[in-house]
């Protein structure tokens, strides 16, 4: 079964000073697959995808993109991992000073070495399936919070990654703007893209998800389909926790 | 040995003599600039219309022209009213004037900073509006001010060698003379350059325990 | 002030002649004190120990010492001692070039640190490496954010430059000196020249302040100030 995972991450632990916020974790995801993280904030959900990426560097544990391990210490090999794996922030991280269509191209120009006009493109396309080209020439600063996420995830599909990391892409919008931004991430389900993803939204993970992972405490307490996780999680904290979650946010499942 | 020797015997009296007049420049310069900017930095803040004018005028002429040109006025300039000044005189007055412009600014930006309700709280406490003055707007304006002011003195410390320009013999002025004497030019504008830097560094040390010692949260200064 | 305003009409053409040195200098001194400056500051947030040590210790020294001093220095000084030979207007350009820089690594330090940490970590997650995040992600924020300081700094340089007199350069402050020992009417002609100064500042102040606008991003501001 590892062998035919896409991404696979093994033993990831990551202390800041005396606190251990990752204990060691081991996760692997197959191609086309959707893997949720749920847990209360300081679980080390956040923490995790960043490890993975390598933003935060992990004091232990190894990473396996299609069956070939990282060297990370050669920054090529990091560079290059880090164009195929896509991250997506919580506050969006567009880059302020550059508008919609070319916080797209910045990447693939800068990084992928495209033409200027391929990348410009490609850029339009990307905006085009995240539904936003008419916004193609506005500043961040001029897009609403539902819109900038939209961007950034057009930034990280331009780069035509292999496995996308979402860091709750929601949380920090307004509930009236939370699902436009999940209307794209279902579109990439049904286009099979790979995907972790952190996020608190149940109702979407319960339709969608394959697999939910819960962690608290820098591990994972328990995983298992969403369908099983949801009506009768072993765990009594998980459902307890998914309790608090859907009486938080009003859904029913 | 021979540069021991030559540091021993030449240098470091030169350096002390000149030390001497460079902290007698200084120091009254300070003094003064820091009440003409307190004063000035009040008048343009709080001062009716024509007051205000004024004091802001005083305020751009003197932080726009270079401080060597406002020397040089002072003391080639004022004998055109008949008034001579010597070149220790007219760097004090040059030095004073110029540096009150720039702290005026910074007091004027900390009063204007004191939100006017602390003020109608204050009085509607029922304080006098000098005890609000003395025990609401001081002690405020005078943390506000202090990093800008602070680092207006620095640069006095620094801006002191100007006045070997107008043959005021200072600690550069000594240096100069020793250095043509010699033709020791490295050495001996090195050496001066770091009898600066310790003044400097030292002044600094010294705003900062100011500063420490008077810090209350909200009113940090984050240095850049 | 009839005799000293002949003087000041007589002389002014000699003057602005003048003011093009200035100007030439502080240009010079700007451009190089950028270059230098951004240098020091990336060094400063992004360099490992040894490079910020470096970085921090030359920002004390330059400044710390008077800008006289460090004339004398490098014109008397260490430039005869290693020979060579440069002119006085060079050398005023490299020394005011060289304490600017120490000053402007300042101001970008403080712009850089004000971005979002995000920003950074956004540019590295798309696969750049430090040098491409800094370079097309952080400087042309941080730049952007320093414009208001840079024109303060303009202004700084351009009153030091006065005292570049000091070695002889022909600038606006020398030549006044010059016209004045000959015809005497001292005041009349340092007015002149600080009038010079007060528009060559008003006038760089004026056009940062249009830069500024044309490069600003639509709907943004400094982080934490607007």
């Amino acid at each position: 079964m590892a062998d035919e995972s896409i991404l696979k991450v093994e033993n990831i632990r990551k202390a800041f000073g005396k606190r251990h916020v990752l204990k060691g974790v081991s996760l692997s995801i197959r191609k086309g697959e959707l893997k949720v993280l749920m847990g209360p904030s300081g679980a080390g959900k956040s923490t995790l995808l960043q490890c993975i990426n390598f933003l935060v560097t992990p004091d232990e544990g190894e990473v396996w993109l299609e069956g070939s391990r990282l060297n990370r210490a050669r920054k090529h090999d990091l560079y290059a991992y880090r164009q195929q794996v896509g991250m997506i922030f919580q506050d969006f991280n567009l880059f302020d000073h550059l508008c919609a269509l070319d916080n797209i191209e910045i990447g693939l120009v800068r990084v992928k070495g495209l033409h200027k006009d391929a990348a410009r493109e490609r850029a339009m396309g990307e905006l085009e399936r995240v539904g936003l080209s008419d916004h193609a020439h506005h500043y961040p600063a001029q897009l609403s919070g539902g819109q900038k996420q939209r961007v950034s995830i057009a930034r990280a599909l331009a780069m035509d990654p292999k496995v996308m990391l979402l860091d709750e892409p929601t949380s920090a919008l307004d509930p009236e703007l939370i699902g436009e931004v999940l209307a794209v991430i279902r579109n990439l389900v049904a286009n099979g893209m790979t995907m972790i993803m952190a996020t608190h939204q149940i109702g979407f993970s319960r339709a969608l998800a394959d697999e939910i992972i819960f962690m608290e405490d820098g591990q994972i307490v328990e995983q298992g389909p969403s369908v099983k996780m949801f009506s009768d999680a072993v765990s009594e904290r998980t459902r307890a926790f998914c309790a608090k979650i859907s009486e938080l946010y009003g859904e029913t499942f | 040995m021979e540069t021991l020797l030559f540091f021993q015997q030449e240098v470091i009296p030169a350096f002390l003599k000149g030390l001497r007049v460079s902290i007698l420049l200084i120091l009254p310069s300070a003094v003064v600039g820091l009440m003409i900017g307190t004063v000035t930095g009040a008048l343009r803040a709080y001062g009716n219309r024509g007051v205000r004018l004024v004091a802001d005028a005083y305020a751009t002429l003197f932080r726009g022209i270079p401080l060597v040109v406002q020397l040089f006025m002072w003391y080639f300039g004022l004998p055109y009213f008949n008034v001579y000044l010597n070149p220790f005189a007219a760097s004090v007055i040059g030095f004073s004037l110029c540096s009150g412009a720039y702290h005026s600014e910074y007091v004027r930006g900390a009063f204007l900073s004191i939100k006017r309700g602390q003020l109608s709280a204050a009085l509607a406490l029922g304080f006098t509006r000098l005890q609000m003055v003395t025990a609401i707007l001081l002690p405020q304006g005078f943390r506000r001010a202090l990093p800008g002011c602070g680092n207006e003195l620095i640069y006095l410390v620094k801006y002191s060698s100007l006045a070997y320009m107008i043959t005021c013999i200072e600690l550069t002025g000594e240096a100069k003379v020793l250095a043509s004497m010699t033709f020791r030019y490295t050495e001996i504008f090195f050496a001066v350059g770091l009898v600066y830097l310790g003044l400097v560094t030292f002044a600094s040390w010294l705003l900062q325990l100011v500063e420490d010692r008077f810090t209350v949260p909200g009113f940090e200064h984050h240095e850049l | 002030m009839p005799e000293g305003l002949t003087a000041v009409i007589t002389a002014f053409p000699y003057l602005l002649q003048g003011s093009l040195v200035t100007v030439a200098v502080v240009l010079g001194a700007m451009v190089s004190g950028l270059v230098l400056g951004v240098l020091l500051a990336v060094g400063q947030v992004y360099g490992r120990r040894p490079v910020r040590l470096l970085a921090r210790v030359y920002v004390w020294f330059f400044r710390g010492v008077p800008l006289l001093v460090l004339l004398f220095l490098f014109y008397f000084g260490l430039f005869s001692v290693l020979d060579i030979n440069l002119s006085a207007f060079t050398v005023a350009i490299i020394v005011l070039g060289l304490i600017s820089a120490a000053y402007q690594s300042q101001i970008f330090r403080g712009a850089i640190l004000s971005l979002p940490e995000g920003q950074f970590k956004a540019a590295r997650a798309l696969g750049m490496s430090d040098l491409k995040a800094i370079s097309f992600i952080v400087l042309p924020q941080a730049l952007r954010f320093s414009i208001p300081g840079w024109s303060n700094e303009y202004s700084i340089v351009l009153k030091d430059s006065a005292v570049v007199f000091a070695l002889g350069v022909a600038e606006i402050m020398a030549r006044t000196h010059f016209v004045a020992t000959r015809t005497y009417q001292y005041l009349p002609l340092y007015l002149a020249a600080g009038f010079l100064y007060l528009v060559l500042t008003f006038v760089g102040v004026k056009a940062l302040r249009m830069v500024e606008e044309k490069v600003r991003i639509p709907g943004y501001s400094r982080p934490g100030i607007g």
